[in-house]
């Protein structure tokens, strides 16, 4: 018995552990924002100072980039969101053979290296003229985000009950209507929230887009290539930002959910 | 098929969703790929000897990474760094998982998730960041090892492969958390108890248990966690050092440096193959199905 309660107790200690090394980092970069030093550091600290947000408003390529990465992210949005829906569409609706082989076909992104999507996008488009650029990346993206879309809407779309749409044909509705009026109101909380995770994924992607940019730059290559050559704190600050930024996003999402599953639970 | 979506969206709708469909998996994800192929397999030409007697099918390319014994020592490094993160990883993350599916009560578990999710929404690159900072010469990790007199001097975190995989393992951990938990949540509480009271200890009731039933789950943790790891651009360019290049920078090289786009898409034809081969030895080994890894 003592083994076991000296394992448990093990075991708590590793849990907190293990949330210290998930978070410490993320402090350190944010304690350094504060810094008064020219390298960003924590150690040794050189005063507080809040100058390094002023540096990172008066950078005008870290605003140029802020604008792309939004233009990308719109533009995946509007492409990968659709994509997503009638593929889960299509898989709720077909039965056929050449299902596991499509299936796999549409998982394939997901387990395609970020870089390789890029690449081939990058050179599939070259022979129609269209280069690296803000367009390319959107492509690029898309290709893998729709992906993650198809899965979130597939799994609502499980749980749909098909008399409802049986019923609303009964009563006179066209397939349009009933799509219109029945599935899409009943998949909005699934398209939210995938539209969500699709913006996100689009703002935070490095490694599809590095190879489609171009000469355009997104807010997460602009920091990159900041950490490798013109390194100050006000990386640090914009990291900060991003931070709370998403941590917000995050809490706001995840109270959604919440909610939404809880609703279920009861039934409403 | 189509008659199935006819039926049920009637002519309109179903177009559009073939539509889509044909524009995702045809436009999007199909023929750049065979493009790439495609490219791989021919030499690299100036635009007006396209089309000439010197165009054709040819393995050259993929010679050169043999040929050339710093490519190739670089891609086996990056296929056993890669394996030995996704090793550790799958170390680190099992006591946790073990931890929210079966030994935290709800609240807490809950709690914790939530504390998982917040980092994983945080951008790749500011992750590695951080680590960047932490693990710099005269970084927080250094001076605090000196003060505690542990080492005489500051050593140089940043210019080997430690570096690289220390970060990594930070930046993919959720990816083996998630579907670890997922898998070890559905197991029955009462086989684990039955174990218990049939005598066996802990590490067997892992061995024997509770292992066997999260297979699943550790060959899609597995999985991701190596493909990330093998396909990284991100944390290499931060934390590593010309000396501990990754292969992915060996293929970026050749496109934006070396000009070579068939070079390139011969390299990173081979990455791909290494990330299926992984992919499938594990399915093989775990005895798992393309349907497990999707949830």
């Amino acid at each position: 018995m003592t083994s076991q309660r000296l394992m448990a107790m093990g075991l708590r200690f590793y849990v907190v552990v293990f949330f210290a090394y998930l978070f410490l980092p993320l402090l350190v970069m944010a304690a350094a924002t504060f810094n008064d030093s020219r390298f960003p550091t924590v150690t040794p600290w050189d005063g507080t100072t809040l100058r390094w947000f002023g540096e990172l408003a008066a950078d005008g390529a870290m605003w140029q980039a802020l604008i792309n990465s939004a233009m990308v992210a719109v533009g995946v949005l509007l492409l990968a969101v659709p994509i997503g829906i009638a593929t889960a569409l299509f898989l709720n609706t077909v039965q056929s053979r050449a299902k596991p082989f499509l299936y796999a076909l549409i998982l394939s992104p997901l387990l395609t290296p970020g870089v390789i999507i890029g690449i081939s996008t990058l050179i599939f488009w070259r022979q129609w003229g269209v280069g690296g650029g803000i367009l390319l990346t959107v492509v690029g993206q898309a290709t893998f985000i729709a992906a993650y879309v198809m899965l979130m809407v597939t799994a609502r779309l499980q749980r749909f009950d098909r008399t409802m749409e049986l019923a609303a044909l009964d009563l006179g509705a066209n397939q349009w209507q009933m799509f219109r009026r029945i599935l899409l109101p009943y998949l909005r909380p699934a398209i939210l929230s995938a539209a969500v995770i699709a913006f996100l994924q689009s703002f935070e992607n490095y490694n599809t887009t590095l190879f489609v940019v171009g000469y355009d730059t997104t807010l997460t290559v602009y920091i990159a290539s900041k950490v490798r050559t013109g390194l100050t704190p006000a990386v640090n600050a914009l990291g900060l930002i991003l931070i709370l930024v998403t941590v917000l996003l995050a809490a706001i999402y995840e109270l959604k959910r919440r909610r939404e599953a809880a609703r279920l639970v009861k039934g409403v | 098929m189509v008659r199935q979506l006819a039926a049920r969206f009637g002519g309109p709708l179903s177009a559009a969703i073939l539509a889509l469909l044909g524009i995702w998996l045809i436009l999007m994800v199909t023929l750049p790929q065979l493009q790439m192929i495609d490219y791989s397999l021919r030499p690299n030409l100036l635009p007006d000897q396209r089309g000439g007697p010197e165009d054709g099918w040819t393995l050259a390319n993929y010679a050169t990474l043999f040929a050339n014994d710093i490519h190739r020592a670089i891609f086996f490094k990056t296929l056993w760094s890669s394996v030995l993160v996704t090793l550790l990883t799958l170390a680190v993350s099992y006591p946790l998982a073990w931890y929210l599916a079966k030994v935290a009560t709800p609240r807490q578990a809950a709690l914790c998730i939530l504390l998982l999710i917040i980092p994983f929404w945080i951008n790749e690159i500011l992750r590695t960041y951080s680590w960047f900072i932490i693990l710099a010469f005269r970084g927080p990790l250094n001076e605090l090892l000196l003060m505690l007199g542990l080492i005489d001097r500051p050593i140089r975190f940043l210019s080997g492969d430690g570096g690289v995989m220390v970060g990594m393992v930070y930046a993919y951990i959720l990816f083996m958390v998630f579907p670890l938990y997922n898998a070890i949540e559905s197991l029955d509480d009462n086989q684990v108890r039955a174990a218990r009271d049939l005598g066996a200890g802990t590490l067997r009731t892992h061995r024997r248990i509770v292992i066997p039933h999260a297979k699943p789950g550790i060959a899609t943790g597995c999985i991701m966690t190596f493909m990330l790891a093998a396909g990284s651009y991100a944390v290499p360019a931060l934390l590593g050092s010309p000396g501990s290049r990754w292969f992915t920078q060996i293929i970026y090289n050749w496109f934006f440096e070396g000009g070579n786009w068939n070079q390139g898409a011969a390299y990173a034809f081979l990455l791909l193959v290494l990330c299926i081969g992984f992919m499938s030895l594990v399915m093989k080994v775990f005895r798992v199905g393309l349907g497990d890894i999707a949830k």
